[in-house]
């Protein structure tokens, strides 16, 4: 046991490290601005006074190191500084509600795409080369290929055009719940079919690859019912790589939810990211950048430890 | 009633699609000789369907200027003109010819993507093999900086450096390639490191070559199908994201003409029952599924073979 | 024994396999006759069917197989016809299987012991705690270290011919009336292939038990079947009482499997003047494992070395040492009496020239996209400076030396020659560098017997036609009984043993020696009951494993 937990323990730690990392790379990225920061902000209005003044007021006269430090301190606790686009606005007071409405519909999706993905995929694996199987696999081949906004539009057209679905998604504050699903469903069922389609695509071929192991075999050999081969022999093994693509799956829908938001006019994380793309609003697209990669390591950290888990061959040492 | 329509329309594409493609294959294996003829005979529908598609964008994109009736960016009528005999898609929101810039757009958007892949494989297939091969330092030190990059979603990543950098094409070609060649240098390091395990690497470093060769000579031969495989799936990804990133305003500037920004720049006639702004949207969806096609093809073929 | 029942009757059995989008005959017609209690030994090279025929008599067909014509009636149940139901019921309980590689077949995810019980729990013959008990009971007849604890570990804690046995107590678990042993111990190395062998047959015949038991190792099966049944790609080639089948061989191709074992290398004048090759007090690790502990042998011009050992005990460690690919710890390598660089890195041309390697799997070891024109053309251009005509020439001549027809292989590809040819071509591309020494790393061990003597016959001709000194790493004794001049017992890292041929052949050995040779099985059907017997009196140990 002590093995696994120093293992999983080694695993927090390197995702940690990871983290780090990509907090370097996101904060030395900016950096690399041709010109300077202040210059950026001031825009026509720049002179070299005004100009010492922002780089003042921003701490831009400190060295690297300090300010990079000063930002990750600032980051942990949730304070990313102030927006460059809307003067003296705290960076966290845009994010907080963003966030949320994010993660509510990222949630959404996951909800409808990972039991349907997973169903689809072991079921087109279990009847391998049926027509369900072709169908499957070749609508999933399209799906995947359909650019998020092409998916988006279909549905609204279809949908949203009759009426029976709101195709601008924005919530109102104080909203109830059922209201909320109302609102987001199109965005969320967009997310859900590009998923999808990734999703069964892999956990067909997982499980492909499962069955045509030797103790597969070994166990319809020893006449047991098609059933408990799946249940009983199967599906212990199959935790690992179905969790990697699940997982793999969730952090697609991080990126996903960008386009989804701005079609929709969703008010997420994504379409501020967008925004203040455009209006080079960079404390805001450095926190954003910062949260979207913390959540994709997560999730990746949290397959792994779950693998980890699954695994008897890590879990019963010799 | 839309979702009636839709579904018919939706029968007769497929049936003309599947009707053109088995005369498209019969057509491509009766020009063919020998060992091509024998594949293209036998290849599936899907993948002549997409070898079709492919052919017929290749076509569109070099000839562009002879075929579209109108400039790439001159305004010749008042906006969103409905579709006309003489503006066979309407006009945009500047007035200009939707049809016209649907033609160019094929060969901008299709060329940029596939000049940005073509980038990226030439940076990650190149380090890829390179840290398979010599292994040890470089293999470690590069395979840990891959790492990093890749915790880091791609699309987020883009969005940060193109924030950094301005939105101009060479920028956005340069930034995507960088952030995909880490895809292909791990694809490249890991079936070269397949190769580099095998007897006969070990053969021929004891006989004394030198890296240029063992690279050129002995693994790249056994790591081409992999990676041209791979080349159609990695095109698939750099042009959906590019498009992606036109849609959001943020990949190719106006006024070239670009589907992913004509998307963008249409997108509320959807709202008015007019699909227009659909068709680029579809163009993309379009070349994707045949290029996705034929890999799945040659994936298939290539996993059959070695059986 | 015909005046037993016959239990399973196979008549014209036709199994196609398919390749690409055609279907290919696998097995074409084969029958098949089995009494209860008999243990029929279905024998033939790789690509003969035997596996496939093994599963058929249980009714089922792999993935990309199907059973196309003849019957397959057991106990008077025709397995064609019966529904997967049926069929359901009869597996496990009634016809049981064995596998090649236990540690594969058993589910990881699952305890030996739960694994156990399932076929007697799931077909109703007894209870989970019956079935424990008799879980113990019969891992204690396979003679299983702690049979009342090892059903509580996982498949990846226990060791491979432990699993091998456990897979056989889990086939008896129901008693079934036949049991399929597909090449049980062909991955095992020598001195655990016994005990599996000893464990099966005992508990086969305390049964009862039907069996087939499938292999391509004539001497193991001599030990275990009644009847023998030779197959040759998918046709039956002969059948007979094994004593029968042993003693006279009717067909030509039996008589040549027979007569494989027979090749002997003339005896060679004893070794004068300076060895060629000299490994001196070497010691090697692979990290912080030791791998090889002060190992000291000679090569000399035309003479045969054979290094054996079984897995794991550093004999092909030691070739990675000579070539420079892993340098040693402490020691050198002498070539002509001077010390090589460690690292062949460091090595001049010449160096790397005079030591070539011929590998085990030919497959792994030619570039499969080179054809035999580049493969065995690039030393020659490398180290000799040959080209154009006289580069070409000097590849004809290779090809003539391995006995290939030039004109009709020098541009093919490898994937276009038979397991037989490639490693021909391994040997002329060694050959091409013009060496005075080579490495033979169990060159023969994934060959058919027949190809393989081929293959020894022609190393042993090029040996004395260009002076050259060979290293043979090998687990195989017969191939050392073939072709060796001196002999290198190895285990552990440390040789143990060595000297010239004859003498190791012969009492006394050192007690490890003694034990692997022991343990090789003879063509004789008493050799394993003689063995058990004479080890039982000596109170000689089984081996490390049990």
């Amino acid at each position: 046991m002590t093995r696994v937990l120093r293992m999983i323990a080694y695993r927090l730690a390197l995702g940690l490290l990871t983290l780090f990392v990509v907090s370097l790379i996101i904060f030395g990225a900016t950096e690399l601005l041709p010109g300077d920061f202040a210059e950026a902000i001031l825009g026509q209005a720049a002179t070299p006074e005004t100009v010492a003044a922002i780089r003042r007021q921003l701490g831009l006269d400190q060295p690297l190191h300090i300010r990079y430090f000063e930002w990750l301190w600032g980051a942990v606790q949730f304070d990313f500084g102030t927006s460059l686009a809307q003067r003296g606005r705290p960076v966290a007071d845009m994010i907080w509600v963003r966030l949320g409405n994010t993660l509510f519909l990222a949630a959404y999706a996951a909800v409808m795409a990972v039991p349907l993905a997973l169903t689809l995929g072991i079921l087109a694996a279990l009847w391998r080369n049926s027509v369900f199987d072709r169908v499957a696999n070749s609508s999933a081949l399209s799906a995947i290929s359909f650019p998020e906004f092409f998916v988006a539009y279909i549905l609204i057209y279809i949908l949203a055009q009759g009426g029976w679905f709101p195709s601008m998604a924005r919530v109102p504050a104080g909203a109830d719940l059922g209201e909320k699903l109302y609102r987001a469903f199109l965005p969320a069922l967009t997310l859900t079919l590009v998923v999808t389609a990734h999703m069964m695509r892999m956990t067909r071929a997982a499980i492909i690859n499962l069955l045509a192991s030797p103790y597969i075999e070994m166990a319809r050999l020893k006449g047991m019912r098609p059933s408990r081969v799946i249940v009983r022999h199967a599906l212990p093994n199959a935790i690992a790589p179905i969790v990697n693509v699940v997982a793999i799956n969730l952090a697609y829908l991080i990126t996903g939810v960008v386009v989804v938001e701005v079609v929709f006019v969703y008010p997420g994380l994504g379409q501020l990211m967008v925004d203040s793309v455009s209006r080079r609003d960079i404390p805001v697209v450095q926190a954003v950048a910062l949260i979207f990669a913390a959540a994709y390591v997560l999730l990746n950290l949290t397959a792994d430890v779950i693998s980890t888990l699954s695994n008897p061959r890590l879990m019963h040492r010799k | 009633m839309a979702f009636l329509i839709f579904l018919f329309w939706a029968a007769v594409t497929l049936a003309v699609a599947i009707a053109l493609s088995w005369g498209f294959r019969r057509l491509a294996a009766a020009v063919t000789r020998g060992e091509m003829h024998r594949a293209l005979r036998d290849a599936p529908l899907t993948a002549s369907f997409g070898m079709m598609v492919i052919l017929i964008y290749l076509v569109v994109a070099i000839l562009a200027p002879l075929i579209a009736p109108f400039p790439e960016r001159m305004v010749v009528g008042s906006q969103f003109q409905p579709w006309t005999a003489e503006h066979w898609l309407g006009t945009d929101a500047l007035g200009r010819d939707m049809f016209s810039r649907m033609i160019y757009g094929t060969r901008n958007t299709v060329g940029i993507a596939f000049a940005t892949t073509a980038l990226a494989f030439l940076i990650g297939s190149v380090l890829g093999l390179l840290a398979a091969t010599v292994g040890g330092w470089l293999d470690q030190g590069l395979s840990r900086l891959v790492d990093v990059f890749m915790a880091i979603p791609s699309l987020i990543f883009a969005l940060l450096l193109l924030t950094i950098f301005g939105t101009s094409i060479l920028t956005l070609i340069l930034v995507i390639a960088v952030i995909d060649s880490t895809r292909v240098f791990r694809l490249s390091r890991a079936v070269a490191e397949g190769v580099v395990v095998m007897d006969y690497i070990e053969a021929a470093r004891l006989r004394g070559e030198r890296l240029g060769y063992l690279i050129t000579r002995e693994i790249l031969p056994n790591v081409t199908a992999p990676l041209v495989a791979e080349f159609g799936l990695r095109f698939c990804f750099v042009f959906l994201a590019i498009s992606a990133l036109s849609f959001l305003g943020l990949g190719i500037q106006p006024p070239t003409a670009d589907w992913g920004s004509m998307v963008r720049e249409n997108a509320t006639l959807i709202t008015f029952g007019d699909i227009t702004p659909l068709l680029p949207a579809g163009a993309i969806a379009l070349l994707t599924v045949a290029v996705n096609f034929v890999v799945d093809w040659q994936l298939y073929r290539a996993s059959g073979l070695k059986e | 024994m015909s005046e037993r029942q016959v239990l399973l009757q196979i008549t014209d059995l036709k199994i196609d396999g398919k390749s690409g989008d055609d279907w290919l005959p696998i097995v074409k017609g084969v029958n098949l006759t089995l009494h209860r209690g008999e243990v029929l030994g279905l024998i033939g090279e790789s690509g003969a069917g035997k596996s496939t025929i093994g599963l058929a008599a249980m009714g089922f067909a792999r993935d990309g197989c199907r059973i196309s014509g003849g019957t397959i009636d057991f106990d008077g149940i025709d397995l064609r016809k019966a529904s997967q139901e049926q069929l359901r019921r009869l597996r496990g309980k009634r016809i049981a299987y064995v596998a090649q590689s236990a540690a594969a077949s058993f589910n990881p995810a699952h305890k030996l012991m739960d694994q156990y019980c399932e076929a007697p729990v799931r077909h109703g013959v007894m209870s989970r705690s019956e079935a424990e008990q008799d879980a113990v009971e019969l891992y204690r007849k396979m003679q299983l270290p702690n049979p009342d604890e090892i059903g509580f570990r996982y498949p990846h804690q226990v060791s491979g011919g432990q699993l091998q046995r456990a897979m056989t107590a889990m086939a008896m678990s129901c008693r079934p009336d036949l049991i399929i042993f597909d090449e049980p111990t062909t991955a095992l190395d020598v001195t655990t292939q016994i005990e599996v062998l000893a464990a099966i047959r005992d508990i086969v015949e305390q049964f009862g038990t039907a069996a087939i038991y499938i292999t391509h190792d004539l001497a193991v099966v001599a030990q275990m079947a009644d009847r023998i049944k030779i197959l040759l790609r998918g046709d039956e080639v002969e059948e007979a009482d094994t004593r029968t089948m042993l003693a006279e061989p009717k067909h030509d191709y039996t008589k040549s499997l027979w007569a494989v074992r027979s090749f002997r290398r003339a005896v060679q004048a004893a070794p004068e003047g300076q060895p060629v090759v000299s490994v001196r007090n070497v010691s090697a690790a692979y990290g912080p494992v030791k791998v090889l502990e002060d190992v000291s042998f000679d090569i000399h011009a035309r003479r045969t070395v054979a290094v054996v050992g079984e897995s794991g005990s550093g004999k092909s460690t030691a070739a990675r040492v000579i070539t420079g690919l892993l340098p040693p710890t402490a020691g050198e390598v002498l070539f002509d009496g001077q010390p090589l660089p460690a690292d062949y890195r460091k090595r001049t041309r010449d160096q790397l020239r005079h030591a070539q390697m011929i590998y085990q799997m030919a497959d792994t070891a030619l570039n499969p996209k080179l054809t035999i024109r580049k493969l065995i053309g690039r030393p020659a251009q490398m180290y000799l400076g040959l080209r154009g005509r006289k580069l070409t020439e000097r590849i004809r001549e290779l090809l003539d030396l391995i006995e290939l027809e030039p004109d009709e292989y020098i541009d093919r590809l490898p994937s276009e020659l038979s397991g037989g040819q490639k490693q021909r071509i391994g040997i002329a591309r060694a050959l091409a560098a013009e060496p005075r020494f080579i490495i033979c790393d169990e060159v023969t061990s994934a060959l058919d017997q027949i190809v393989a003597e081929g293959i020894l016959r022609l190393l042993d001709r090029l040996q004395g036609e260009l002076n050259l000194a060979y290293m043979f790493i090998t687990h195989d004794l017969a191939t050392v009984r073939a072709i060796a001049d001196d002999v290198v017992v190895m285990q552990q890292g440390r040789v143990v043993e060595q000297g010239p041929k004859d003498e190791m052949f012969r009492p006394p050995h050192h007690p490890y020696t003694d034990l692997l040779l022991s343990s090789v099985p003879e063509m004789d059907p008493d050799w394993l009951t003689r063995l058990l017997e004479e080890r039982k009196h000596k109170d000689h140990p089984l081996s490390a494993d049990a």
